[in-house]
């Protein structure tokens, strides 16, 4: 088999599509552990909330794989690789042989040691399955007490607060979002939660989740002493890059399996992509793992091309999440906490506390490496322009991107014209 | 595949292609009842943006990247390529108005529906007869809609 | 109105919205660059000030629901012959200002048209029509001195003739019709890109008029004819090379007697290099070249024009047409010129004083006349070729006038309606809304020389396609049999010294 790709999410969409970019030639193989068409990952908060239905789950319509030539093996798990022959070994006995393997396996719920947290009712949300478990809980439970106030503890409350369940969120950090926002971001987000009845606690942690003699939840002790009762627990504080396959067939791993800038692992003919690889990242040029939903697809893209032959450098991650809560929208985008007493990163500020509104910019040197808005979101892509292809802010344009007006005519000329009208040659 | 490209050297910033791109969009395919009932009642929204400073504007629009962060960044497959056409494809339906793409998007080509959680992005007036209507209703030229 | 002079009350047209069909899109506001639409954030709405409206029909031409119609303010003065209203508007003005009355583009002032007053032949019977779509029609034309006789050798060896006359070097037209001068500077460098181009496709040329020519359009320089005026500008030794054809401005019809004026609003980065002038300061040509005398230096100016393009470019004269129009003529075609060019009284202007463009001058048509049978009469009339301008309107209008005398003649002011120009006459204010009259960057720009160039290049091909109609009808093929044929032409209610002046018959006879 030409390609085989470990692993059915974004990234293995991404790597069809990179795929068949350049080479319409040749079967892929996709072999996923879930039992189910690729789907939208982020949907499950969705789901859980109850805002679509199960119909609109899949990534891509099921033509789809026929018109690109996919097999798939679904609801199969792949327990070993042998980097040298060439194979990969399935739960269900079967081994194929690969001329170019794709490991794009993703991360895997970070499950730290909370005494108690072995049992029942005690849960974590990072796939379909976990969605289904909880939308049938939800109809039982009263009470629920999330663990983690990142990405998807934030969503995984607020789709069970939608179901009619009383949700505690608890987060370690000073703030929710602690990556992604700034306090002031986060006091904004926090506040509307507040409004609509959903408790965030700060600063706290589970301590102990507390069972009774025969086992079942009652509730959990937190950090500064408190007691909350709940019926379930979901531990959502975070993904780790889930490369054991990897690790075992001894392909070099770090924090996610380490690739170099054209997708490659230390294995030939073996590139990995998305939440499991650590790849270059745009803005700081070192590797990280950035488990962002657009990086997967497009580590997937350029892994799948380079699988062809090509030679596709990947350009690297930027760290982007958008979040809505409750109707106030919120954009985060690469580096939203500058260190401190480093003298070439600069801030630029704008909050209006009435209206909901903030908008931080971060500079070095020149250059926008990272932005927040929080309510006024529609100019939001004109940033990520400057973030993503680094231009430098000229210095009669900074007064209007300070004030919230960036636009595609402060690029440099002929990077507007290659980007907007190519080709056209003046006569005179 | 045929694109939309503006030229900014010839842009009058007259809008008179955000007009255009309004009515092709409405219901009613009528500029009066477009602008006066639909715009306020159903959010309807131009797909173009003219942005102007100085004397020189441009009208931007999505430019159906061969490559688009768009998709990259959808989360429900709501955007994708057509590989016939070439087009990004926006299935309305299938959209949750997670923003996502508005985010990823560095060419400021996707907004944000007025009403609903949905996007606005240009589509290249895919079932308009005559094409583009912005190219159709522009008074200098300054959009061509062509293969290069 | 509130708080404004009285005389704001006297302006010229109004501005009708229909309310049934504006949708406050805005596009007016932001096409009018006399701002004399606005949105009102108060009430919302798009509103206009009828006082600043010129006429121009620009926000009518580009509103996408028709709403907008321009109108004349019917708040009529009392009928008057004598004091018409434009007497009384302009002394108003002038009381408030204490200034010279600018106008812009030719004079509409009321005195006879002769070409309206002239009627062409047709064959009928005994002299047969000619069909141009089935016989070849020629409408070449060649400008310069033309030699009294032709002699050829004979090659004793070869037995090849050849032409032993020395030519004098020719503009070669393939339609006798060229750009007129207009200058860089009174009209935006687009349309000298487009004209530049239009003329090159259509085998004519175009004047540069006297703003100089930029670098970037020598390479049209085999259809440019560049002229030197009293100001000088621009004029160095490669533009003078650079051109097919050099012209000497002498005098304009619009304003004869005094040189040209730019106003230093007009004036920005390359209207200042390629004119050799200051950024901001009014660029003023002197009345007189202060080198030119009297003939004889007008004789040195021209030979020292040859010398320098090396004889190999045709020297033209442009003079207005004055009162002893014909006997300058003759001096000029004496005084070694191998062109001469006539610009009658209505021909078009960015900027000059009222009383001058509508008072200062003749029409061409009679100039014309005269100045072809002055020099038949001296028998000198193959020494030049005779350019004729000053408001030839159509096809028809150069049909009348290569009859009368012409060998070819310039368009102005219709080369400027072809891109849009509504004659409102505001040319020195430099902010044209059509984009033609400024060299305002975001005005500017509204002429797309894509467009402009097959603009102009469409009007010069419909005008030969009617020229060649109306040749054939007369029964002529070519258009050399038309030159200085009066006998083609009958006047029409005209009195007796008229039709002498003319050359021509009345009608019926």
């Amino acid at each position: 088999m030409k390609y085989v790709i470990i692993g059915n999410g974004i990234a293995s969409i991404g790597a069809i599509e990179g795929i068949r970019k350049v080479a319409t030639e040749n079967e892929i193989l996709v072999i996923g552990a879930e039992d189910a068409p690729a789907y939208g990952r982020p949907l499950i908060s969705y789901l859980l909330a109850g805002k679509i239905g199960p119909d609109r789950l899949a990534l891509r319509p099921q033509e789809f794989y026929d018109k690109s030539n996919v097999s798939l093996m679904l609801g199969t798990k792949v327990t070993s690789i042998d980097a040298k022959a060439k194979t990969v070994t399935t739960d269900k006995g079967d081994s194929v042989e690969f001329e170019n393997l794709l490991i794009a396996t993703g991360g895997i719920p970070f499950t730290p040691p909370i005494p108690g947290s072995d049992g029942s009712d005690v849960y974590n949300f990072t796939n379909l399955a976990h969605a289904h478990t909880l939308i049938s809980k939800a109809k039982e439970i009263k009470r629920a007490v999330v663990i983690g106030g990142g990405l998807i503890g934030l969503k995984a409350g607020e789709s069970l607060f939608d179901r009619g369940v009383d949700v505690t969120i608890l987060e370690l950090s000073p703030r929710i979002l602690s990556l992604a926002f700034d306090e002031n971001a986060a006091a904004l987000a926090g506040s509307r939660l507040a409004e609509v009845g959903l408790n965030v606690r700060c600063g706290v942690s589970a301590k102990e989740i507390q069972r009774d003699y025969d086992g079942n939840l009652k509730g959990v002790h937190l950090t500064d002493g408190d007691f909350l009762q709940c019926d379930v627990v979901v531990i959502a504080i975070g993904v780790v890059p889930n490369y054991n396959l990897a690790k075992e067939a001894g392909i070099a791993v770090d924090r996610g399996i380490k690739v170099d800038d054209h997708m490659r692992t230390s294995a030939a003919s073996v590139f990995a992509a998305g939440d499991v690889a650590q790849a270059k990242d745009l803005l700081f040029g070192d590797d990280r793992v950035i488990p962002i939903w657009t990086n997967a697809y497009n580590q997937g893209f350029c892994a799948g091309k380079n699988m062809t032959g090509e030679d596709v450098p990947f350009t690297g991650s930027l760290a982007m999440n958008s979040i809505s809560f409750y109707g106030l929208p919120t954009i985060s985008v690469g580096t939203v906490n500058p260190p401190e007493d480093d003298e070439t990163y600069d801030t630029a500020v704008s909050l209006d506390e009435k209206k909901k509104s903030y908008r931080k910019l971060v500079f070095h040197n020149d250059r926008i490496v990272g932005y927040v808005l929080v309510g006024d979101i529609d100019m939001a892509g004109m940033y990520t322009a400057f973030v993503k292809f680094q231009m430098a802010v000229p210095e009669d344009a900074r007064k209007q991107i300070l004030a919230g007006e960036p636009d595609v005519l402060m690029w440099p000329d002929e990077f507007f014209k290659k980007t907007w009208n190519p080709g056209v040659v003046e006569p005179d | 595949m045929k694109r939309v490209y503006p030229d900014k050297e010839y842009c009058i910033g007259c809008h008179l292609c955000e007009v255009a791109c309004i009515t092709a969009h409405s219901k009613s395919k009528d500029v009066i009842i477009a602008f006066r009932e639909e715009q306020g009642k159903d959010g309807l929204t131009a797909c173009k943006k003219v942005f102007e400073k100085g004397d020189i504007c441009v009208a931007i629009s999505c430019r159906h990247c061969d490559e688009p962060s768009c998709v990259a960044a959808c989360i429900s497959g709501g955007l994708h390529k057509d590989p016939e056409t070439g087009r990004t494809v926006y299935d309305r339906e299938k959209c949750v108005g997670c923003w996502s793409c508005l985010m990823a998007c560095p060419y400021g080509a996707i907004k944000r529906h007025p009403t609903e959680n949905k996007i606005v992005k240009c589509d290249l007036c895919e079932g308009r007869e005559q094409g583009p209507a912005c190219v159709a209703a522009c008074p200098n030229q300054a959009l061509k809609y062509e293969e290069r | 109105m509130l708080f404004q002079p009285i005389n704001k009350n006297y302006h010229e047209f109004c501005i009708e919205r229909d309310p049934e069909l504006c949708i406050n899109c805005k596009v007016c506001v932001r096409q009018c660059s006399y701002e004399a639409h606005y949105w009102d954030e108060a009430r919302q709405k798009v509103m206009h000030d009828n006082a600043k409206c010129i006429g121009c029909h620009r926000c009518e031409a580009l509103c996408p629901t028709a709403a907008l119609n321009i109108v004349k303010k019917r708040s009529d003065f009392r009928t008057n012959s004598l004091w018409r209203p434009v007497f009384l508007q302009n002394i108003y003005k002038q009381a408030d200002t204490g200034g010279v009355l600018l106008a812009g583009m030719g004079s509409p002032v009321d005195i006879p048209v002769y070409w309206d007053s002239m009627l062409l032949d047709a064959s009928q019977v005994t002299n047969p029509s000619i069909d141009p779509l089935r016989e070849p029609m020629e409408l070449k034309t060649f400008l310069g001195a033309k030699p009294r006789k032709l002699e050829f050798r004979t090659d004793k060896e070869s037995g090849k003739t050849s032409l032993k006359t020395k030519l004098t070097p020719q503009l070669e037209l393939d339609v006798p019709v060229m750009f007129a001068a207009m200058s860089f500077g009174a009209i935006n460098f687009n349309l000298h890109r487009a004209m530049a181009r239009a003329a090159t496709e259509c085998g004519t040329y175009y004047n540069t008029g006297e703003g100089g020519l930029h670098k970037s359009l020598y390479k049209y320089g085999q259809h440019t004819i560049v002229q030197v005026a009293s100001g000088r500008f621009g004029v160095h030794r490669d533009y003078l090379r650079a051109g097919a054809g050099i012209e000497i401005k002498v005098g304009q019809g619009a304003k004869p007697g005094i040189g040209g004026h730019l106003p230093g609003e007009k004036i920005n980065d390359k209207v200042s290099e390629t004119r050799m002038v200051p950024i901001g300061s009014d660029a003023i040509s002197p009345a007189p070249h202060h080198d030119i005398y009297s003939i004889e230096d007008l004789l040195q100016l021209i030979y020292a024009l040859k010398e320098a393009s090396e004889y190999k470019a045709p020297v033209s004269v442009k003079i207005a047409a004055v009162h002893n129009v014909a006997a300058i003529a003759s001096g000029i075609a004496r005084a070694g010129a191998d062109i001469i060019t006539v610009d009658g009284m209505r021909g078009g202007t960015g900027a000059a004083p009222a009383m001058i463009r509508d008072n200062v001058g003749i029409p061409i048509e009679l100039a014309l006349a005269q100045v072809d049978q002055r020099l038949r009469d001296e028998g000198i009339r193959n020494n030049v070729s005779i350019v004729a301008a000053g408001g030839i309107r159509c096809s028809a209008d150069v049909i009348k006038a290569i009859a009368l005398g012409a060998d070819a003649v310039y368009i102005g002011t219709a080369t400027l309606i072809a891109v849009g120009c509504t004659l409102c006459g505001r040319c020195y204010t430099g902010k044209c809304p059509w984009g033609i009259a400024t060299n305002d960057p975001k005005l500017s720009k509204r002429q797309n020389p894509d467009i402009a160039a097959k603009k102009m290049s469409n009007l010069i091909h419909a005008w030969g396609h009617e020229i060649e109609e109306m040749l054939g009808g007369m029964g002529l093929n070519s258009i050399e049999s038309l030159r200085g044929n009066r006998d083609k032409l009958r006047g029409i209610g005209l009195s007796d010294i008229e039709l002498d002046i003319l050359g021509i018959k009345h009608a019926g006879r």
